[in-house]
């Protein structure tokens, strides 16, 4: 049980990290918010049903509600994550930010 | 195990300083907004991780839940008080 935990866990790490390194690396703002959006949603998807396992561990009526909350956690970033990105690039595009093309460099 | 979720709580704290690199010296007041929005994601598992911890999990869930809807919020406004707003890049990439 502590095995899937705390692979469900570094999994999620692994993603955190991925997100943050594409958000410091990818050269303008359009692509930094595919890892920022993406990767971070995943990653609380992963880390949060590990922990929700590991609460289940001693089994009762208090810690099932407890793991119930932490899903709608999940379910609430699920809905709210890509509005918050959607409403980013609205942004972006109606005060008419450019797009990075391939001669702009790095 | 209260060993484990204390490293992984240390390494949340490491990436999120990339993401307050990010959030500082970001060219564009949209690029601190993905800042501060990464950091806002990362904070709800650290506090479930503090849960943990102290066990106190019932205590802190009801946290975690209230920072995630306050990180929705506070992106969302921002970004429709600078719609069609000058100023809000630098000259520099608009060429």
């Amino acid at each position: 049980m502590n095995l899937i935990v705390v692979l469900f866990l570094i999994f999620g790490l692994l993603l955190f990290t991925g997100g943050a390194v594409g958000i410091i690396r990818m050269p303008d703002f359009y692509s930094r918010l595919h890892p920022a959006g993406k990767l971070d949603t995943i990653g609380i998807l992963a880390m949060v049903i590990g922990l929700a396992l590991f609460n289940l561990k001693h089994f009762g009526l208090a810690e099932v509600l407890l793991s119930c909350k932490m899903l709608l956690i999940v379910f609430f970033v699920f809905l709210a994550s890509p509005t918050a990105t959607h409403s980013i690039v609205d942004a972006g595009l109606r005060a008419g930010l450019r797009h990075w093309t391939k001669k702009d460099g790095r | 195990m209260t060993f484990f979720f204390l490293f992984i709580s240390l390494f949340l704290c490491f990436l999120m300083l990339f993401s307050l690199y990010r959030a500082i010296f970001g060219p564009t007041v949209l690029d601190r907004f993905i800042g501060v929005n990464a950091i806002g994601s990362k904070t709800v598992i650290l506090l479930l991780l503090i849960g943990f911890i102290y066990q106190r999990v019932d205590m802190f869930v009801d946290i975690a839940l209230a920072y995630a809807f306050l990180n929705f919020i506070a992106v969302l406004a921002a970004s429709r008080y600078f719609n069609k707003r000058k100023g809000l890049y630098e000259e520099s990439t608009l060429e």
